[in-house]
């Protein structure tokens, strides 16, 4: 069962993030990255993680999704221009694209014994003991996250603020 | 019926070279902007695998917190994933508003 589910989001995330590569419009390659978001959601839920797959849901697949696709229509992008492109993201950047996945994947491979397996029937992470340590462990750095996120508000709208208004 | 952590960290190995060459390949600016998000999606599987692995190999008996931390990770990189979304589409915005264009090509300026 896990097997196949695996199977089955894993190909979807994967299908998802080669159709964003092939996809010349934005807004379809925005549409793939949500199909990767969703599996990726029901991914950390087979690894117990069921918090994190409900905030993958609504952060990353609701609210920056619905960010991109508002600043795609918002700008009323087009089709991809072809071009050339740069010749030193072709001559060293594909290579060193695929040195870094040969260079991950042989150390995972090689370590592969020692790193477990992942079964259905093992207990989940509940929201309950994530909060523990949230709220306990980790109160501060939290609550700078808070601060953060305000900077960034304020720090967006004073960027994509009309010049000559105020 | 279980499945080897390998596979998930497999995965996140591929997807986060997906990332990399849409960075390289994407000739839009939101688009590349997206490859970036891909990265961060790519990064937070392997924290939740890591997280996962740590307890599923007896290490929850050293540090009882030891599986909570790997998923406290990926949810504060959420956190600022949010924000890093948030300011780098304002400055898209910005960039649009100033050069008209959204190609990589055209956007040279501190290109020597």
């Amino acid at each position: 069962m896990h097997l196949v589910l695996f199977l089955i989001f894993a190909g979807f995330c994967l299908a998802g993030a080669v159709n964003l590569l092939l996809q010349t419009h934005p807004i379809n390659s925005a549409l793939s990255l949500i199909v990767v978001m969703s599996s990726l959601a029901v991914l950390y839920l087979l690894l117990g993680a069921e918090f994190l797959a409900i905030a993958q849901i609504i952060v990353y697949a609701g609210a920056v999704m619905v960010l991109f696709t508002f600043v795609v229509m918002l700008l009323n992008v087009g089709e991809e221009e072809k071009t050339n492109g740069s010749k030193i993201a072709k001559t060293i950047g594909f290579p060193a694209a695929v040195v870094i996945l040969g260079v991950i994947a042989d150390i995972i491979l090689v370590a592969q014994r020692s790193l477990g397996r992942v079964s259905l029937d093992e207990p989940i992470t509940t929201t309950k003991d994530l909060s523990a340590v949230l709220f306990r462990d980790l109160l501060l750095p939290f609550e700078l996250t808070s601060v953060l996120i305000l900077i960034a508000i304020l720090g967006a709208v004073a960027l994509a603020r009309k010049e000559g208004h105020s | 019926m279980h499945v080897p952590s390998s596979w998930y960290l497999i995965l996140s190995a591929l997807l986060f070279t997906l990332g990399v060459v849409g960075f390289l390949i994407k000739r839009n600016l939101i688009t590349v902007f997206m490859s970036i998000e891909l990265m961060l999606n790519a990064v937070n599987l392997s924290f939740v695998t890591f997280g996962h692995m740590w307890r599923a190999t007896g290490q929850a008996a050293i540090d009882h917190h030891i599986a909570e931390r790997g998923q406290i990770f990926v949810f504060f990189v959420m956190m600022v994933a949010a924000a890093e979304a948030a300011v780098g589409l304002a400055i898209i915005i910005a960039i649009f508003r100033a050069r008209g264009t959204l190609n990589v090509d055209q956007i040279d300026l501190m290109k020597l």
